[in-house]
């Protein structure tokens, strides 16, 4: 039987790959973005379980505010990445180095 | 029906500030670069228009509207009126600097005013959504404005670690806020605080979505360990940006202090002490030690910020309201120094020549005394000497501290103080008693200028009747908590 503990769990450890993608990605900053979006999805996992169980709706309308937050930093993100690009010709994360001190 | 008008009614500055916000990102795409004078004056008028809608409201106890989400108390009267004047103040001293640089455009205004917009969301909030809401919305529009200067490789940078930091911070924030809503199946801050307190629940599992929290929040105010990503924007970012980022945003993260840790979890005050203690401590030993071997100037403000930081999170580490009066006492009187210097700089840099190394300023008292002299009281201020508001300000989080008796974290912050004042006085002896290399054209623009003065001149004039500021700031806090 699946149980409130197993989500909980699940989530952690997709919450976890995704902090570990961040520190860990040492080329691509498309892996970054990757790596957030799936920290904010075990987050949303995390509200529906608990919405669930608690049967309380409030938590999947969160949800709803969490994707769609998501798809606006998304898109904020790859804009950067865009005006990166345009500068460095390259989005390797070894590139981005200039600011020190 | 009427209870819709009325609950409208008190969200009308956060209505006005959105609608203005649009319709100046709609005229910026009609209005010739020869005409963007009128955004300007259109973005002050916003402001001033909110703060007056803001006034009118007035204060008569704690108001609540929209299923209790939205809370408007005497904290969020002070703080917003703060907001809207430091905001106001920034738009002056960017004015000359953008358009010389030709980066005046509705971008900037918009963008400063959809984050204000946030910052008023997270003020008034006392529901998780809300102030997730409201953080997104100031985080968004921060990691475009840091990209503002879209040409310039430092600006880029700045712009994607502060974006990746920024979403990792809301990434563990939300994850927090997710266990919060697990353990007491309410997103309402109030009906939490009572749950935990209510029901004795598994306690160890509550701190661990604290402490996420608590992460969120000191990487909003830039606390050591969640400090790495200040230096570098405040490096990359256009001076105007820095200025913007390093003032009004604290208000919404001193704020959302306050209502996560002491308006919904006071209940759990044991556990999140000692966490602010730790990062007081370390953001003033970081920050303090780390800005005397820098040679840029922004980076050393960077740091002074962050210690600046650890003295406010000290006053909220007391837990007493006598320690958030404190505290917020010494936001305000941060805000106003930060303007300042921020200002100086930028009335310093040429359309040329940016003041970019701290050996820029060398010699300054006989190229531009004025500049120079006003330079010095700031810089007086932030390291605390008397008669400017500067002293009284880490006096009073000193004194919340040593009346709780703990001794110990106050020494360290007196010895840091200490170690502080180093790298500002080295500022004044480099101006009064070096060689000047070259000459410093300033363009002084007559309201910059006179309003500098005000805001440099204040904080000598508050430093000698500081009781108004403090009386202010104490009622703002004692009506709410």
């Amino acid at each position: 039987m699946i149980n409130l503990s197993h989500f909980l769990i699940l989530a952690a450890l997709l919450f976890m790959i995704g902090i570990v993608g961040i520190f860990l990605n040492r080329k691509n900053i498309i892996i970054l973005l990757m790596a957030i979006e799936l920290m904010l999805l075990a987050v949303n996992m995390n509200f529906i379980a608990f919405s669930y169980y608690l049967g309380d709706i409030a938590g999947q309308i969160f949800v709803f505010f969490i994707l769609t937050v998501a798809a606006a930093e998304a898109a904020i993100g790859l804009a950067i990445i865009i005006i990166v690009f345009r500068n460095n010709r390259s989005i390797d994360v070894e590139d981005i180095n200039r600011l020190k001190g | 029906m009427s209870n819709l008008i009325s609950q409208l009614n008190l969200l009308s500055p956060e209505i006005f500030v959105a609608l203005m916000a649009m319709l100046i990102l709609l005229l910026d795409s009609f209005i010739i670069d020869k005409n963007k004078h009128f955004i300007y004056g259109l973005s002050q008028l916003t402001l001033l228009v909110a703060g007056l809608i803001t006034a009118s409201l007035g204060f008569s106890g704690p108001q609540f509207a929209f299923e209790d989400m939205f809370i408007f108390d005497s904290l969020a009267l002070f703080l917003k009126m703060m907001s809207f004047i430091t905001l106001s103040i920034v738009f002056i001293y960017s004015r000359n600097y953008l358009l010389d640089r030709k980066l005046l455009n509705g971008e900037y205004f918009s963008l400063s005013l959809f984050a204000l917009l946030g910052i008023m969301l997270m003020i008034s909030s006392k529901n998780l959504l809300l102030m997730y809401m409201g953080l997104e919305l100031l985080s968004l529009s921060l990691y475009a404005l840091i990209a503002l200067n879209r040409d310039d490789k430092k600006s880029n940078e700045a712009a994607i670690k502060y974006f990746v930091l920024g979403a990792l911070a809301s990434g563990l924030l939300l994850y927090g806020m997710s266990m919060l809503y697990g353990f007491s199946g309410s997103l309402d801050l109030y009906t939490i605080g009572n749950v935990i307190q209510t029901q004795e629940i598994n306690s160890e599992l509550l701190v661990f979505g604290l402490v996420f929290i608590v992460v969120g929040i000191a990487f909003k105010l830039g606390a050591v360990p969640f400090q790495m990503w200040v230096p570098d924007v405040y490096e990359g970012s256009v001076t105007p940006v820095t200025m913007m980022i390093s003032t009004v945003p604290k208000f919404a993260a001193v704020a959302m202090l306050i209502r996560f840790l002491f308006q919904g979890l006071d209940y759990l005050i044991v556990d999140w002490q000692q966490m602010l203690l730790i990062m007081a401590i370390l953001s003033m030993i970081v920050g303090n030690v780390t800005a005397i071997a820098q040679k840029k100037i922004k980076r050393m403000l960077a740091y002074s910020t962050i210690s600046h930081i650890g003295f406010i999170l000290l006053g909220f580490y007391v837990g007493t309201i006598g320690g958030v009066q404190a505290s917020i006492f010494y936001l305000t009187t941060y805000i106003i120094m930060t303007l300042a210097v921020f200002g100086l700089i930028i009335l310093l840099s040429s359309t040329q020549k940016s003041i970019e190394f701290i050996d820029d300023l060398k010699g300054l008292s006989q190229t531009n005394p004025w500049e120079a002299f006003l330079m010095m009281i700031v810089m007086f201020s932030l390291a605390g000497i008397p008669p400017t508001i500067g002293f009284y300000a880490k006096f009073s989080v000193l004194q919340a501290v040593i009346d709780q008796e703990v001794v110990w974290p106050a020494l360290v912050a007196i010895i840091m103080a200490l170690i502080g004042m180093y790298y500002y006085l080295r500022i004044i002896r480099l101006m009064y008693f070096e060689k000047s290399n070259k000459k410093l054209k300033t363009k002084s623009f007559l309201p910059m200028l006179s309003v500098l003065t005000i805001n440099a001149g204040g904080l000598l004039v508050l430093g000698i009747f500081p009781k108004t500021l403090m009386s202010i700031s104490a009622l703002a806090v004692g009506g709410s908590l």
